[in-house]
């Protein structure tokens, strides 16, 4: 009974915030361009008007997995905030832990594929073969990054369990830079692997640089571009859920988590929620979209490699 | 209906114009106007739209093109004839090429559609905008 509750909890939350941070994102984006942004509820009346309007499925598409997609997608996202923000609001028994998150996080990337393919237009096809593309790319960084916290939370034995990384946040300091006490102090594998992780994130929303699987102007739209009415507004709540979840994720890894105890400690979780989301929108408005050949160059090279030398830093203990 | 006036997304739909209007459109989008405090987002596919910004003259080629394009569009939707050419065709009204106005071949598809007419040669980026919101604000 707990459970539902649990995860009802979560979903909405992760709801609220997921349409309060894409407003945030809509905002930054206006005060970097020297314009007012739109107002605070635009997010909620973008999805209200999407679900008002008719559903359209294409004459060539395959309809049952066209349709089916995006709830697909919906629901993993669901699943992910129930983990993420269940095991936070302090759930009992076995929620999930970081595999089971990382599991559930690649859920609707691989749901937008489907859909895509089954659209039966080669725009869809062709974001549908670049998103296939990136999530070989980025998925191997952002594993070696959040295993740099878990060797160091876990003292030298990688630590899945939520519970562990918490506690060694609450003892010694942020993941992002404290090593155990008999550590070597200042780590450097935590900025490191916070960098490779922001990156690797960067992608995995489909946020500017990395992008071309929904490319505005070169691909009308890709991987989404025959969708409309309600499975378009599920396919946006399923991105705006991902961004809110991918912020937590990031706070909870390296930033030592949300904690609303006391009046302080729950200003200082707001603010730290706060920075990353603007460090994010500040990279997708400063930088333009990469190619799908440099996407997939960057990070089997640098990134992939900066990953590597974070992973053998923490192992050492530095 | 009240998410429709306060979140239109456009979808440019340039039907054999002289370009003149969909240089006020694009210029309509730019962060010079900040059309998205309105909530005016350009879409790549007519299928996400609210709006579509007709501009041009029709010619016959690309009708049955517009067309589809308009079936393809969810409704409810509204389509806005920029420009005087979108409203009348003007001085191109008796050539070989020209099919007519707007509204008049819209009826093919649609016998009610919703048409806003933001008449101008070009609109200024202002009119137009000034158009959106008198559109929204009368649905």
């Amino acid at each position: 009974m707990t459970v539902a509750l649990i995860f009802i909890a979560s979903v909405l939350i992760a709801l609220a915030l997921g349409a309060l941070t894409r407003w945030v994102d809509r905002k930054v984006t206006a005060l970097v361009q020297a314009r007012v942004g739109p107002p605070w509820y635009q997010p909620v009346a973008d999805v209200l008007k999407l679900l008002g309007k008719e559903t359209l499925v294409p004459e060539q598409s395959q309809g049952m997995g066209f349709l089916a997609a995006p709830m697909l997608g919906f629901a993993g996202a669901c699943a992910a905030a129930a983990v993420l923000i269940g095991t936070l609001l302090g759930g009992e028994g076995f929620l999930g832990d970081v595999v089971v998150l990382v599991y559930l996080l690649t859920i609707p990337a691989v749901a937008v594929i489907f859909g895509a393919c089954a659209s039966g237009s080669p725009v869809s096809v062709t974001g549908a073969s670049r998103e296939m593309k990136m999530l070989l790319a980025y998925e191997l960084p952002l594993l070696i990054a959040i295993l740099t916290t878990l060797l160091r939370a876990g003292a030298g034995a990688p630590d899945f369990r939520f519970e562990t990384v918490l506690a060694f946040q609450r003892d010694h300091g942020w993941l992002l830079y404290s090593t155990a006490p008999d550590g070597a102090g200042f780590a450097v594998s935590g900025i490191i692997g916070f960098v490779v992780a922001l990156v690797a994130l960067q992608a995995k929303l489909g946020l500017v640089p990395f992008d071309v699987a929904e490319a505005e102007q070169e691909l009308m739209g890709g991987v989404i571009s025959e969708y409309a009415g309600a499975p378009l507004a599920l396919i946006r709540l399923t991105k705006m859920m991902l961004v809110c979840l991918a912020v937590v994720f990031l706070g909870t890894l390296f930033l030592g988590g949300f904690d609303f105890s006391t009046l302080g400690a729950g200003v200082a979780s707001v603010l730290k929620y706060v920075a990353v989301l603007v460090l994010v929108v500040l990279v997708r408005n400063t930088n333009p979209r990469l190619r799908i050949d440099q996407i997939l160059w960057v990070f089997w090279g640098p990134v992939t490699a900066l990953a590597v030398l974070g992973l053998v830093l923490a192992a050492w203990g530095y | 209906m009240w998410g429709l006036k306060k979140s239109p997304w456009v979808y440019h739909a340039a039907l054999s114009p002289c370009n003149n209007c969909d240089i006020e459109i694009l210029d309509v989008l730019t962060p010079r106007f900040d059309a998205e405090r309105l909530g005016v987002r350009l879409v790549g596919s007519p299928r996400h739209a609210d709006a579509l910004l007709v501009s041009g003259a029709i010619n016959r080629h690309v009708l049955p093109r517009f067309l589809e394009l308009y079936r393809q569009t969810a409704k409810p939707c509204v389509v806005f004839a920029v420009g005087s050419c979108a409203q009348s065709s003007t001085i191109f009204r008796d050539s070989y090429n020209i099919v007519g106005p707007l509204d008049k071949v819209l009826k093919e598809v649609d016998p009610n559609p919703i048409v806003v007419y933001v008449p101008g040669c070009p609109p200024k980026p202002e009119a137009i905008l000034s158009g959106v919101i008198k559109a929204l604000g009368s649905l």
